[in-house]
């Protein structure tokens, strides 16, 4: 039942006649019969569209949506507030259904919009080149790696433990195959301990990676780290966390060489986990070896202000095996969401936002930090998100903080077996200080509920 | 009738009517509208317009330096657009207009699928379940998105004959690259270091840079005089240092591999994995399957087969399927069903490759697709390639007629599969038009051009690929209007060495854009 199709029994005889073939069968006669399908695909007959909707809202009520609890999960992807605006324009067919921009004259909405996006990464991140935007953050992360192979061609990446573990294990993934490999920097009160990095760093070591703020929250004094990650020729590779740098000290500031990151905070939805999209910025000395697509300003044969794809020397259509990325299809239309949300913002609004954060967060962990049973797991400065350590189990913690409508955080015990009790608690603008403070008496409860045995 | 360029809605030049109005060749054209002068959302920006309200602060504030010494405090806001919410929605509302969209009209762009997007999946995909589900939600919360990734798992599986899915990657190349590491760790396990990966001289330009990628040499397999894999060179370069053949099948050319079981033999033979780049899956559903063909890799296009909107550049996703030997390496986590009926996120898999990309994927690719398949089954997947099958044929067999075809021959005279190849070399000798010159007449007329210059063995190429959704009279209508652009090009060629007239802008000059160029807005 295929209703997207169009073509009548009569056009199916006419067309087939101008072919000069009789059957629709016939159209397949090179297919050997020896890999033909010689039954019908074992997949349930076509449904009506409003019991495709039917079905699937059934399946999508049985997640709990951060609109079903009050959420504190962060862990690289957060609940922050999609304005309106937003969905409406990446509704509209014209950003919505296109291809790639691969006809300049009528795809200048498109390439305009991947300038203007270009400019604001290139503004946040405080380096001078965006690109259009890669898949998401931890891949964003290995290409990073990539391109630091591809530029100094040396073999070793020293990795901050602090950097989110799916960019870590996506380093990784990718780094066996171009045959680089991946050391760990330990950390050390919560953040990248510089004298590991300085003990680690040799002529041989082909980038570093540090994050910002770190994945327990922790911001990086990169002003430290910066100087010993570039000193033997490295590249310094930074993944910030958009938002964070409405308050914080942008990586071009301590001419880090690579600044990328997950997107989603700006402007797109969570979405389970994707499409968001990733962002790669990078000083003027990398440009030619960008991975992806890349806009630039020209003019047209009547001398109008136009856009183009440029620098194609470095893509996959153009230089195939050479190219400095396989990388085409990426996340234009999420790209699109996170230009529209950090216009929405402005200039004021995303320190007034990272602000806001920045308050409730220090309210947040100082409440939480005073409860029995709870402490914090490191000191440091943070923003929006702090990894506190219980005095209890963590996941029954959670469920029991679940069964109240509470998600408390992030069991970091999933990825870091040095913190078998430790929570990463985020506060985005959407959680209130009334969120806050019902996060502080069910975990409270919990914990104690917990620790003395309570069932639950 | 084709369209007149009076139809198109992106018209409206005042550089028409000095170029091709003025010679009075009778173009009928309305009065050209002014065109707007690009201009960015910083030059808009003025001190003192904002958009965002922030919420109250509902906490004692704390000073700033309390929180977050001076030294790693931003000291400059970054210079974001100062803008009300209503500029903003005007400038990026005008801006879309300035693009030509699959909802507006024909987009015959070879290799990519350009199908309807059902508007039933933008509603599906706005549900609070869906869009507000956090990625690191525990399992037993999220069984609803877990279920559903599960059932495309299997119900893409069926479709490639192939059992096991990993619905990770991020694009059509993201699973070449999964792809490929796969293949090297299948090998490496089996203590085999092999270093080249063959790619045929039809493969598109994410196949060779892939190999790179992931750390193999890239040897090039040439083309036979039908259009298919050249056996004697496949059996030449197939040796035991080979680890995979990638290859697209149907091809870029558009046809079907008839040797595509000696292929398979060749390859295992030397016990080398078979990858199938599925860019152009959307011939064969329910009709071959790779599995079948002896593949051991499959990706698949969500945004080309399984209509996810493209979105100017993505997102999509790249979903791979592969079989028994290939499954113990899949990246991690895997979705799967426990015993119980629940389905989990199951990291234990000593042999994986590890993570492609953060969380579990684009899932709100994976609800599109997955309501595409519900809406279709199984016979509508077959029914729907066996129409894009008929209207390529279709196609092509008006642009066999007098009058075009000593122009476009098609490069290989058979049937095709989904999309066909024409070359614009006889034109281009004949007329002195390139095939750059009648995609861009072609803007004129209101279609979106055929991917031009690729594949790069078909000299002045024009790869077609109608799809399955466009109706007859659109596919005359195409037909017709490459019949009249030759038409006029046989009476004057400069009209298309000049086009297009009736875009937002003109050609533009992409050497000097790449020669002093400009990547942001100055500030
Ligand atoms: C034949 C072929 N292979 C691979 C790709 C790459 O797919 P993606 O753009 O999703 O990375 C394309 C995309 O155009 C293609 O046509």
């Amino acid at each position: 039942m295929s209703r997207y199709t169009s073509a009548t029994d009569a056009d199916r005889r006419e067309m087939l006649d101008a072919i000069g073939v009789e059957t629709i069968e016939d159209l397949f006669a090179d297919i050997p019969a020896g890999v033909r399908l010689d039954r019908p695909l074992d997949i349930a007959a076509g449904l009506s569209e409003q019991d495709v909707y039917a079905r699937m809202r059934r399946l999508a009520s049985r997640n709990v949506s951060t609109e079903d609890e009050i959420s504190f999960l962060g862990a690289g992807m957060y609940d922050h507030y999609v304005p309106a605006l937003v969905d409406n324009l990446l509704s509209r067919s014209e950003f919505l259904t296109p291809y790639t921009p691969y006809q300049p004259e009528i795809s200048q909405g498109s390439l305009q919009v991947m300038f203007e996006y270009q400019t604001a990464i290139s503004e946040v991140t405080g380096l001078p080149v965006s690109n259009a935007s890669v898949y998401e953050g931890p891949s964003a992360v290995a290409a990073a790696g990539y391109l630091a192979r591809l530029h100094n061609k040396r073999g070793r990446f020293l990795v901050s433990r602090g950097l989110h573990p799916h960019a870590l294990e996506t380093l990784r993934t990718n780094a066996h195959g171009f045959g680089a490999t991946v050391e760990e920097l330990p950390l050390s009160d919560g953040v990248t301990d510089p004298d590991a990095l300085a003990a680690a760093m040799g002529d041989d070591v082909a980038a570093v990676f540090l994050a910002q703020p770190n994945f327990l929250g922790a911001v990086e004094d990169l002003e430290a780290l910066a100087p010993l990650a570039r000193s033997t020729g490295a590249l310094l590779i930074v993944a910030a966390d958009p938002l964070t740098l409405g308050v914080l000290k942008p990586p071009g500031d301590f001419d880090v060489d690579i600044c990328v990151g997950e997107g989603q905070t700006l402007g797109n939805r969570l979405d389970f986990g994707g499409p968001s999209f990733g962002f790669f910025a990078v000083q003027e000395h990398l440009v030619r070896k960008l991975p992806g697509r890349l806009v630039g300003e020209t003019t047209d044969v009547d001398g109008r202000r136009g856009f183009v794809l440029t620098l194609q020397t470095r893509e996959q259509h153009i230089r195939r095996e050479k190219a400095t990325s396989n990388i085409c299809t990426a996340q234009a239309l999420n790209a699109l969401a996170g230009v529209i949300y950090l216009s929405w913002l402005g200039r004021h609004g995303i320190t007034e936002l990272a602000e806001l954060m920045l308050q409730r967060t220090a309210y947040a962990r100082a409440e939480l930090a005073a409860l029995e049973g709870v402490e914090l797991l490191h000191e440091q400065p943070v923003v929006r998100e702090f990894a506190v350590t219980l005095d209890a189990s963590v996941d029954r913690v959670i469920e029991r903080c679940a069964a109240e409508g509470v998600n408390p955080g992030y069991a970091l015990g999933r990825d870091f077996d040095e913190h078998p009790d430790g929570l990463l608690v985020a506060i985005t603008e959407q959680r209130s200080r009334a969120d806050i403070d019902r996060l502080v008496s069910v975990l409270g409860a919990a914990v104690t509920a917990e620790r003395t045995g309570v069932m639950a | 009738m084709s369209k007149t360029m009076n139809d198109n809605r992106l018209h409206g030049d005042p550089g028409i009517a000095d170029t091709a109005g003025q010679d009075g060749r009778g173009l009928s054209l309305e009065m050209p509208k002014q065109r707007d002068r690009a201009v960015t959302i910083f030059e808009k920006s003025k001190a003192g317009r904002r958009a965002f309200v922030a919420p109250e602060l509902d906490v004692d504030a704390q000073p700033l330096d309390d929180l977050i010494p001076a030294r790693m405090r931003r000291t400059e806001p970054p210079r974001l657009p100062e803008i009300s919410e209503p500029e903003i929605n005007r400038h990026y509302k005008r801006l879309s207009t300035r693009n030509f969209d699959l909802d507006e009209g024909f987009y015959p762009l070879g290799s990519c699928t350009m199908k309807h997007n059902p508007k039933l999946h933008e509603r599906i995909a706005a549900l609070p379940g869906n869009a507000r589900l956090h990625p690191a939600q525990a399992p037993e919360r999220a069984q609803g998105a877990l279920e559903l990734m599960y059932e495309l798992q299997v119900a893409l599986g069926e479709v490639a004959g192939l059992p096991h899915v990993s619905l990770q990657p991020s694009a059509g190349s993201h699973g070449e690259l999964a792809g490929v590491l796969l293949t090297r760790a299948y090998h490496e396990d089996r203590g085999d270091h092999r270093t080249k990966v063959l790619t045929p001289d039809t493969a598109h330009g994410t196949n060779p840079a892939t190999v790179t990628m992931a750390g193999y040499e890239v040897v090039k397999v040439g083309t036979d005089p039908d259009g298919g894999v050249d056996l004697e060179d496949l059996r030449a370069k197939a040796d035991d240092q080979v680890a995979c053949l990638m290859l697209t099948n149907p091809s870029t050319l558009g046809l079907f591999d008839r040797n595509i079981e000696e292929i398979a033999s060749i390859v295992h033979g030397v016990g080398a994995t078979l990858y199938y780049d599925g860019a152009n899956l959307n011939a064969v559903m329910g009709i071959s399957r790779p599995g079948d063909m002896g593949f051991d890799i499959v990706h698949y296009n969500l945004h080309k087969t399984f209509t996810q909107p493209h979105g100017g550049g993505g997102p999509g996703a790249g979903p791979i399927a592969v079989s028994d030997r290939i499954e113990p390496y899949l990246p991690r986590p895997q979705v799967v069903q426990g015993d119980d009926g629940s389905f989990v996120l199951d990291y234990d898999r000593p042999k994986s490759i590890g993570r492609l990309r953060g969380f579990q994927g684009n899932y709100g690719v994976f609800v599109r697709s997955y309501a595409y398949i519900l809406s279709l089954g199984g016979d509508g997947l077959r029914e729907a390639s066996e129409t894009a099958v008929l209207n390529a044929n279709y196609l092509l067999a008006r642009l066999r007629e007098a009058g075009v075809a000593e122009y476009l021959p098609v490069a290989y005279d058979r049937l095709c599969m989904h999309e066909f190849v024409l070359s614009g070399a006889p034109m281009k000798r004949e007329l002195g038009l390139k095939t750059l010159d009648l995609a861009k007449r072609l803007l004129d007329f209101g279609f979106h051009p055929p991917t031009v210059y690729f594949p790069l063995l078909v000299d002045e190429a024009l790869l077609v690929e109608p799809t399955e959704t466009e109706t007859k009279e659109t596919l005359d209508a195409f037909a017709d209007t490459i019949a009249e652009i030759l038409r006029e090009g046989e009476q004057d060629p400069e009209i298309a060495r000049n086009a297009p007239y009736t875009t937002p802008v003109r050609r533009l000059d992409e050497a000097g854009a790449a020669k002093r160029p400009v990547l942001r807005q100055p500030l």
